[in-house]
């Protein structure tokens, strides 16, 4: 399976990174990149056996994560989203024979996921809403601003956070999957910024009108939040990041080893700085795959997954990848100098740290920092080195 | 013993619970009425501090502040020194 998978995934990554310039310079959807990972059935993935899907666990959508964040960082945003959507559905909608169906399309039909939790008058509190479901009887209706939705024109369904009901405190929320064709989206903003630019991540006002409610997950958002989303999104967004780096720190290796050989019988300057970069890149990796294995030790008991111990370290998962994926990228910007500021030779580092400099925003890292700041109050602490 | 007048008390300071203490039942879930992250977090300082104990990490969950019974049980285990 896993053999498998890693080529099904370099296969993808070869047309995403064939396509990468023109999708950053236009910035427009990466379409060649999503068709082949629907060509490799990779969108449905995680989805259960029982439902046409592989069942893989995060750890392998994580390292297709990486894969795909060595070739072109927006394809490989779009599927990291795709499957954090796809594990709320997976670890949530078991109990629901609606939404059990529709983990079945997604796998049949390679359906593609968005996510709406941004909203105007909110910003980035994932965990406060202004929208409400307003239901009548079995239908309900749902409006919208929604500030930022990737690639929110070409998702065949939105999982969208809004307040139970009008009455509801903005922190009571649910989450519901909306259809395409149960929805209009009209773009208020456009997407024109400095990276990530193919993941389209414009502004709509979504309206939905007569969606039965049997399409609200029937777990209350705050357990899909800390049960599914804040671990998959913090794992698999950070997997992005270290296969951008490592893309990064791979132009670097090979910029050194170029100048060795034109230069035998010494050591360049630059691999002292390579030395670093590596380490760092290390370092990271140990952070990303502490955090995996902490989430696959936890995955099945829900007191640990909504502890505070384990809120804290995958809240650190978050915040230490993704700025350590931005200081490696510069190193390796210093190692290849003017031929990795060019945007025309083999060395160009320009999109990749373009790119990566979303990381410490997705989710601003002030606002991780003081939730943990937060929880640190009454954590105890006392942890192990193999464990906890 | 810790009453369950006592946890109200502790809760009435809460912003999001103060105006609901008293329309609370024993086993309704506190954080579906409100309950935020930052809130249960002043919830369980105010808690070790009006009864002298500290929670373990083993306890730093959901669901041992999720119920105003739940917070009594927990509070009580402790104060008698049964909580690991
Ligand atoms: C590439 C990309 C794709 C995205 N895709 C989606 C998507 O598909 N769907 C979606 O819903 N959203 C998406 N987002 C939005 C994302 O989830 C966040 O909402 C957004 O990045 C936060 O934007 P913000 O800086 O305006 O908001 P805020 O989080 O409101 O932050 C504003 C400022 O306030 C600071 N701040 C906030 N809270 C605190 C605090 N408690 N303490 C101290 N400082 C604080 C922050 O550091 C920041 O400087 C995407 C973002 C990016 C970059």
């Amino acid at each position: 399976m896993t053999q498998d998978l890693v080529r099904r995934a370099k296969r993808v990554a070869a047309v995403a990174a064939q396509h990468a310039d023109t999708v950053d310079r236009e910035g427009r959807f990466p379409a060649e990149a999503v068709a082949a990972l629907k060509a490799e059935r990779l969108l449905g993935l995680q989805v259960p056996t029982q439902y046409g899907g592989e069942g893989a666990g995060l750890a392998l959508i994580a390292e297709v994560c990486c894969t795909l964040g060595q070739a072109c960082s927006a394809s490989a945003m779009v599927f990291a989203m795709h499957h954090i959507k796809l594990a709320s559905l997976v670890t949530h909608g078991l109990t629901s024979d609606w939404h059990c169906g529709l983990m079945a399309k997604v796998a049949n039909e390679q359906l593609l996921i968005a996510s709406s939790t941004t909203e105007a008058g909110i910003g980035g509190d994932l965990r406060n809403s202004l929208c409400a479901v307003e239901a009548d009887g079995d239908l309900f209706n749902l409006g919208k601003d929604a500030s930022v939705i990737s690639y929110g024109a070409e998702a065949d369904v939105i999982l969208v956070t809004a307040r139970r009901n009008p009455e509801a405190p903005t922190s009571d929320q649910v989450l519901v999957a909306l259809m395409r064709d149960q929805m209009s989206l009209n773009r208020t903003s456009t997407w024109d910024t400095l990276g990530m630019r193919g993941t389209c991540s414009e502004g709509f006002r979504l309206e939905a009108r007569g969606v039965p409610t049997v399409q609200i997950l029937p777990k209350p958002f705050a357990e899909i939040a800390a049960q599914s989303m804040l671990a998959s999104s913090h794992l698999l967004w950070s997997s992005v990041w270290f296969g951008i780096a490592t893309y990064a720190v791979d132009r670097a290796r090979s910029y050194v080893q170029g100048e060795a050989r034109r230069r035998p019988g010494t050591v360049p300057p630059s691999a002292l700085r390579l030395a670093e970069a590596a380490n760092a890149l290390q370092a990271m990796k140990a952070t990303v795959l502490s955090g995996l294995r902490k989430f696959e030790g936890a995955q099945h008991e829900p007191d640990e997954l909504s502890s505070i111990g384990f809120a804290v370290s995958l809240n650190n998962v978050k915040t230490t990848s993704s700025t350590m994926a931005v200081d490696i990228v510069q190193r390796a910007l210093g190692i290849v100098g003017i031929s990795g500021y060019r945007n025309d030779t083999p060395f160009s580092l320009g999109r990749p740290l373009r790119d990566v400099m979303s990381a410490p925003l997705m989710i601003a890292n002030d606002r991780i920092l003081s939730n943990t700041a937060n929880l640190l109050l009454v954590q105890k602490g006392g942890g192990q080195l193999l464990s906890a | 013993m810790v009453s369950d007048e006592v946890v109200r008390d502790i809760l009435r300071q809460n912003e999001a619970m103060s105006n609901l203490v008293d329309t609370l039942g024993e086993d309704d879930d506190l954080f579906e009425k409100g309950l935020d992250s930052f809130g249960s977090v002043q919830l369980m300082l105010a808690l070790e501090e009006r009864f002298n104990v500290e929670f373990p990490d083993s306890l730093l969950n959901r669901r041992s502040f999720s119920t105003i019974r739940i917070i009594r049980e927990t509070v009580t285990s402790l104060t008698l020194g049964e909580a690991a």
